[in-house]
């Protein structure tokens, strides 16, 4: 049948890439808070240059984990209330693959997007120029854990009554390590440091949250269909 | 299935009975409390008054024998949510979830009190109330984790989910434990370092350690017996729910 | 005595600490007891209520038993 391993994968990214490209600007939605919220803390804070350039390594880190948490909803909810959930539960896919899959789609939908905003932000925000690629590059390491990590809280909360709120003070301690890193990465390169410390913890917490959210949110989501 | 007829089987399945764990914790309780008593008084006796001020902090060192066994047990408290979770998922065990709803308010007003009375210690001798360092942002975690577990509790009807749910959470929320713990050894940032858990003899006058450890135990005491209490109180919460949906059902003819 | 309230001058923070100390963890034990004896009466009393209970049998919760 020519059925490999990875085929599990393959057709459960391609099937959520594709209901998102059907629901059309549903999913940017996350990327345009993103945008938006960054905007407004020159408008909050005043347009002083200096002012901006300290801080905004970490506010478009803080308006990344924001938006993420935003967009965590759609990765199970409305397979939730179709009932297709149940279907991938059961079905001899192994759980974990599909929920990786799942969980790198909505990094290609929400995440990707945010770090190729980020340039821009970090150009509205005044982020001088030697802190864009890592910028970048640390946006989308760590937009990987962020969608993994966060796929744990969205799991847990399926079903419950006060979503929103309650997957931020989930997800919150849990991002907090990423957030550190990641803007750490950025301040450093900024200042002229090395920032390749901070990248590769970051890098650690993408691959550990790789390879062992999905089993975790895996059993989550098997209670949660009992 | 009926538990009090059911064949006998260890000592973990013969305490899910709630009638036999009520009767073991009335016998219980009053050890602990007794316990609490003993080392608190001796503890501040031994700390308010009968110990050494260090020469750098003068008297403000006393505050540690408030808020030092305040963060043990808040840890310890964390990883009682974090096994009973572990406990309830592979074996089901019913005290177990029981367990873990009645330790995290405990555990949250630990953490607060460590969070506080540090702050209060801070201000004195290092001249801030709050610094992000890393062991204050991840104690401050761990008072979010509580908040999170309560939280999550809440969130379901069905209690049976709520359980589940909050014993992945608090499993998975079990990593910052370690990160408390190692974080003034990886980070070398302002709060001191491990002065009594360390593998060559404590790096603290014999004089502070006693009323320290009298303290962890009062609090230690305090804990098992609040502990037992809120398992009471939930178990006699559950009766209640059933009593009343029981005699809904029957007032209906 | 006086030097022993005093706390070498850092009486407010010493006395502070201790004090919040002892009203949450005074409170969280009273809360709990007191809570607690108010659930058990009210246990009691519907116990009361449904006399076809054999209320001495403190089984699994009254789940099992068929009204």
């Amino acid at each position: 049948m020519g059925r490999t391993e990875l085929s599990g994968f393959i057709a459960t990214l391609n099937r959520d890439l594709s209901i998102a490209r059907r629901e059309g600007g549903e999913a940017f939605l996350a990327v345009l808070f993103f945008v938006l919220g960054a905007l407004l803390f020159p408008l909050g804070v005043g347009p002083e240059a200096q002012l901006l350039a300290a801080v905004s390594a970490g506010l478009i880190w803080v308006m990344a984990l924001l938006s993420t948490l935003l967009a965590l909803d759609r990765l199970f909810q409305a397979d939730w209330r179709e009932g297709t959930l149940e279907l991938l539960v059961i079905s001899p896919e192994p759980l974990p693959l599909i929920i990786a899959a799942k969980c790198t789609a909505h990094w290609i939908v929400t995440g990707l997007p945010m770090a190729v905003a980020a340039p821009v932000m970090a150009l509205l925000l005044n982020l001088p120029p030697e802190g864009w690629f890592t910028l970048v590059g640390a946006l989308l390491i760590g937009g990987l854990a962020l969608s993994f990590i966060g796929s744990i809280c969205a799991a847990l909360l399926i079903g419950s009554r006060r979503g929103g709120v309650l997957m931020t003070i989930l997800a919150l301690p849990l991002y907090i390590p990423t957030l550190i890193f990641g803007a750490g990465a950025v301040q450093a390169a900024v200042g002229g440091y090395e920032s390749t410390g901070h990248l590769a913890l970051m890098g650690a917490i993408t691959l550990s949250s790789i390879s062992l959210c999905p089993w975790v949110t895996s059993a989550a989501l098997k209670q949660a269909m009992e | 299935m009926n538990l009090s007829t059911a064949p006998k089987g260890n000592f973990w399945h013969r305490l899910a009975n709630p009638a036999r764990f009520e009767r073991l914790a009335r016998w219980l309780t009053p050890w602990f409390l007794l316990g609490f008593l003993g080392f608190v008084s001796t503890g501040l006796y031994f700390g308010l008054y009968a110990s050494p001020i260090d020469y750098q902090q003068k008297d403000t060192v006393r505050i540690m024998y408030v808020h030092v066994p305040a963060a043990w047990l808040a840890m310890m408290t964390y990883s009682t949510l974090a096994i009973s979770g572990f406990v309830f998922l592979v074996w089901r065990h019913p005290l177990a979830e029981v367990a873990g709803l009645a330790a995290a308010p405990i555990g949250a007003v630990f953490t607060a009190l460590a969070l506080v009375t540090g702050a209060i210690w801070g201000q004195p001798t290092w001249g801030t109330w709050w610094v992000w360092d890393a062991r204050l942002t991840s104690v401050l975690i761990l008072f979010f984790l509580f908040i999170g577990y309560i939280a999550l509790r809440n969130a379901f009807d069905d209690p049976s989910r709520a359980a589940k749910s909050t014993a992945i959470l608090a499993i998975v929320g079990a990593v910052n434990l370690p990160i408390i713990k190692f974080s003034v050894e990886w980070w070398n940032t302002l709060h001191q370092p491990a002065s009594v858990s360390r593998f060559d003899a404590p790096a603290i006058d014999p004089a502070m350690l006693r009323p320290l450890l009298l303290m962890a135990c009062a609090y230690l005491c305090l804990f098992f017996f609040v502990l037992i209490f809120r398992m009471r109180l939930e178990l006699v919460r559950r009766r209640i729910t059933a009593l009343q949906y029981a005699q809904a059902g029957v007032s209906d003819r | 005595m006086n030097e022993f309230f005093n706390m070498g001058g850092y009486a407010v923070y010493v006395w502070t600490a201790y004090g919040i100390t002892a009203f949450l963890l005074m409170g969280l034990v009273f809360g709990t007891v007191l809570v607690l004896k108010n659930s058990e009466k009210k246990l009691k009393a519907l116990e009361a209520l449904s006399p076809r209970r054999r209320q001495r049998q403190k089984s699994s919760g009254g789940e099992d038993e068929k009204p």
